[in-house]
C-alpha cells in the first residue's frame, strides 16, 4: 500500500512529524503567552471573531421574542424556549431537509460514478481521445458557475424540467465533475502497473479491474469526493434559487434565506432555523472530524 | 453488459472511451453548451419566457456603455484585491499557529473550523442579524464599531462584505497552510535555531520561503473564488444599498433575472467567464502550478 501514500487527504495523519519542534513544549496559554504573545494575541482573537456569532446565534435561538429586546444579547437566555425551534419545525422542515438529502445524495451519486468510471479509463487508456477528455475536465475546473446559469436556465426551462429536484440535481453533479475526476485520477495513478499486469494474467477484463481493484483500493479518495462533492450540494443556493419556484421544491439553504424573508424581525426563529438547518453537517462534523476535514479541502493541501 | 466481449479486446488494449463518456456527456451538456448559448444569447432580447430575437451588438454595447456595469467589474477587482489581502495573512498566521503540535493548538484548530460547517446562505443571514443597527449584536451591547450601519450604509457596506467572506474563508484557507506548515521539515529549524536564528527569524527565511506553493495555491483559489461570491452577498445586501456591494455576478442576477432582460445578462455572463479563463491562466502561467503539482509527486 505504499505506492498510495499520497492520499489526497489532506488533514495530515498524526504520526507525521511536526515542523515545529522550536515551538514551545506542551504546556498552557500562559507559557506561551511569555513565549510568543504575538501568535496568542492572535490566535484568541480570532478564536472571538469565530466564535461570537456562533455563540450568539445559540442563545438567541432560545431566547422568547420578547426576552430578545430585553436582554443582554450574550447573557443566557432566563427563559430559555424551544418555541422557535418549534415554528421553524412547523414550517415544513422536514420537507425541505428531505429534499435536500435527495438532491445531495442524488448528485453525488450520479458524479461519483461517472466520474469514477472517467478517472479509471483516463488513468488505465492510452488513447489520445482519453488525453483530450482529461484537458477538458482541467480546462472545466475554470469556468465559473455563476456564468452559466442563464443557459442552464434556458436549457432546463426548454426540457420542462423547471421547478423541479432534478434540475438541480444535473447541472450540480456536472459542474462537480471536473474536480471529482482530477483527484480520482491522481490518485489512481497511484496503483502499481503490476497489480493490474497479475489480474489480468488471470482474465480479468476492464470491468472486473475497476470493480474489484481500482474500487476498493481508491475508497480513501472517494471518501474525500463523496464529501467534498456533497458539502458543495447541500449547501448549494444558486442553481436551487433559479430552477426552482415553488415552496415545496425548496432546499435547506433556499429555506434559510425564505425564512428570513417571511419572519424578518423574528431573530430569534431565524436564527433557529439556521441551526436546524446546520444541525446535519454538525453531527457529521462530530462523527468524522479527521474525514470532514480531508473532505473539505480535497487534495488541494496535497 | 457485454462483460466478455470488453474482456476479451482489454486484453491487448486500455479501457474504452466509452467509460469516460457519461462524464463528459454531462459535464459537456451543462458547462460547454452553457457556454456557447451563452455567447449566441448575449446577441438576441429575450425576456426568459417567450423567444429570444436577434439583437446584434446592442447588449454588448449596452454592457460596455453601463456605467453599472462598470462599476460592478471595478468592485469585483476591488473584492478580489481586499479579500485577499484580508485573508492571506490571517490565514497564514493561524495555519502556521495551528500546525504546531501542542494539543491546545489541535482544539484551538477544532473551533476555528466551525464556519465551514455553515452553508453561505445562512452565514449571511446570520450577519444580516448580527450587523442589524437595530436588532444587531452592536445596537444591544452599545458598542460604537459594531453599532454602526455596516449594511445600509454605501460607504460601509462594501467593507462588511469583505468581513463576512474573510470569516467564512479563512478558516478553509487556514487548513491548506496548517497542512503545508507541517510538511516542512523540523530539522530546518533546528539547524536555524543552532545558528541562533530567532521565531521571527525563522518565519521569514524558513516557514515563509518553504510555504511558497501554499501561498500559490491559496492564492488562486481566493482570486479565482472571488469572482464567484454570489449567494453571499445576495443574501447579505443584495447588491445595496444602491450599487455599493453589486459585484459582477450579482449585477447579472439581477439584469437577468429581476429586470428580465437576460440578453444584457450572458453579455454580462460572457465578460465574467472571460475574467476568469484569463484569471486561471495568467495564474498559471505565473505560478507553475503544473510544475509545482510534477514537484510535489516526486517528494
Amino acid at each position: 500500500m505504499s505506492a498510495l501514500s499520497h492520499a489526497p487527504i489532506t488533514e495530515p495523519r498524526p504520526d507525521v512529524t511536526p515542523a515545529r519542534s522550536a515551538a514551545p513544549a506542551p504546556g498552557r496559554l500562559a507559557r506561551l503567552w511569555r513565549t510568543n504573545p504575538l501568535g496568542a494575541l492572535g490566535g484568541v482573537l480570532w478564536l472571538i471573531v469565530v466564535l461570537v456569532p456562533v455563540y450568539w446565534v445559540l442563545v438567541t435561538s432560545l431566547r422568547t421574542r420578547e426576552g430578545f429586546f430585553d436582554a443582554n444579547p450574550l447573557a443566557l437566555p432566563t427563559s430559555p424556549t424551544l418555541d422557535n425551534y418549534r415554528l421553524v419545525w412547523d414550517s415544513g422542515f422536514t420537507h425541505y431537509l428531505l429534499n435536500s438529502t435527495l438532491v445531495t445524495a442524488g448528485a453525488t451519486l450520479l458524479t461519483l460514478v461517472v466520474s469514477f468510471l472517467a478517472a479509471y479509463a483516463i488513468v488505465r487508456g492510452t488513447s489520445r481521445a482519453l488525453r483530450w477528455a482529461f484537458s477538458v475536465f482541467l480546462l472545466g475546473l475554470a469556468i465559473p458557475l455563476q456564468a452559466t446559469i442563464i443557459p442552464v436556465y434556458y436549457l432546463i426551462a426548454k426540457a420542462q424540467m423547471y421547478d423541479t429536484l432534478p434540475a438541480i440535481v444535473l447541472p450540480s453533479a456536472a459542474f462537480a465533475i471536473p474536480l471529482t475526476v482530477i483527484i480520482l485520477v491522481n490518485f489512481l495513478r497511484d496503483i502499481p502497473d503490476e497489480l493490474y499486469e497479475s489480474m489480468r494474467a488471470d482474465g480479468a477484463g476492464h470491468w472486473r479491474m475497476l470493480l474489484s481493484l481500482a474500487l476498493p483500493l481508491s475508497r480513501p479518495a472517494l471518501i474525500t469526493v463523496t464529501i467534498y462533492d456533497a458539502l458543495n450540494v447541500w449547501n448549494g443556493f444558486l442553481f436551487p434559487l433559479i430552477l426552482t419556484q415553488s415552496p415545496d421544491k425548496r432546499v435547506l439553504p433556499l429555506f434559510v434565506w425564505s425564512f428570513q424573508g417571511e419572519f424578518t424581525i423574528n431573530v430569534p426563529a431565524i436564527l433557529a432555523a439556521v441551526v436546524l438547518s446546520t444541525l446535519p453537517i454538525l453531527v457529521l462534523y462530530v462523527l468524522g472530524r479527521r474525514q470532514l476535514i480531508g473532505g473539505l479541502t480535497a487534495g488541494f493541501g496535497k | 453488459m457485454s462483460t466478455a466481449k470488453v474482456s476479451a479486446s482489454a486484453r491487448h488494449s486500455g479501457p474504452p472511451f466509452l467509460m469516460a463518456l457519461p462524464a463528459l456527456l454531462l459535464f459537456a451538456l451543462f458547462a460547454l453548451v452553457p457556454m456557447a448559448i451563452v455567447v449566441y444569447l448575449s446577441f438576441t432580447h429575450w425576456d426568459g419566457l417567450g423567444s429570444p430575437a436577434w439583437a446584434g451588438v446592442d447588449n454588448w454595447r449596452e454592457a460596455l456603455t453601463s456605467s453599472v456595469t462598470r462599476n460592478a467589474l471595478w468592485l469585483t477587482a476591488k473584492l478580489m484585491v481586499f479579500s485577499w489581502a484580508v485573508q492571506t495573512p490571517i490565514s497564514l498566521l493561524l495555519g502556521v499557529f495551528v500546525a504546531g503540535k501542542q494539543r491546545y493548538r489541535a482544539l484551538l484548530a477544532v473551533l476555528y473550523f466551525v464556519p465551514l460547517l455553515i452553508s453561505t446562505a445562512a452565514i449571511a443571514v446570520i450577519f444580516k442579524n448580527l450587523l442589524d443597527p437595530n436588532f444587531g449584536l452592536g445596537a444591544a451591547l452599545n458598542l460604537p464599531i459594531l453599532g454602526q450601519d455596516w449594511l445600509g450604509d454605501p460607504q460601509l457596506a462594501f467593507y462588511a462584505v469583505v468581513f463576512v467572506i474573510a470569516w467564512q474563508f479563512v478558516p478553509f484557507h487556514t487548513l491548506l497552510y496548517q497542512a503545508g506548515a507541517r510538511q516542512i521539515p523540523a530539522s530546518l529549524y533546528e539547524a536555524a535555531s543552532i545558528d541562533g536564528a530567532g521565531r521571527v527569524k525563522q518565519f521569514w527565511h524558513i516557514t515563509l520561503p518553504q510555504l511558497r506553493y501554499t501561498i500559490v495555491t491559496s492564492s488562486t483559489l481566493m482570486v479565482v473564488g472571488s469572482l464567484t461570491y454570489f449567494d453571499l452577498v445576495f443574501v447579505l445586501t443584495g447588491g445595496g444599498p444602491g450599487y455599493s456591494t453589486r459585484i459582477l455576478p450579482l449585477d447579472m442576477y439581477i439584469t437577468g433575472f429581476q429586470s428580465n432582460e437576460m440578453g444584457l445578462a450572458s453579455a454580462i455572463s460572457v465578460v465574467l467567464v472571460l475574467a476568469g479563463l484569463v484569471l486561471s491562466l495568467a495564474l498559471l502561467r505565473f505560478s507553475g502550478f503544473s510544475r509545482m503539482r510534477s514537484q510535489q509527486a516526486g517528494m
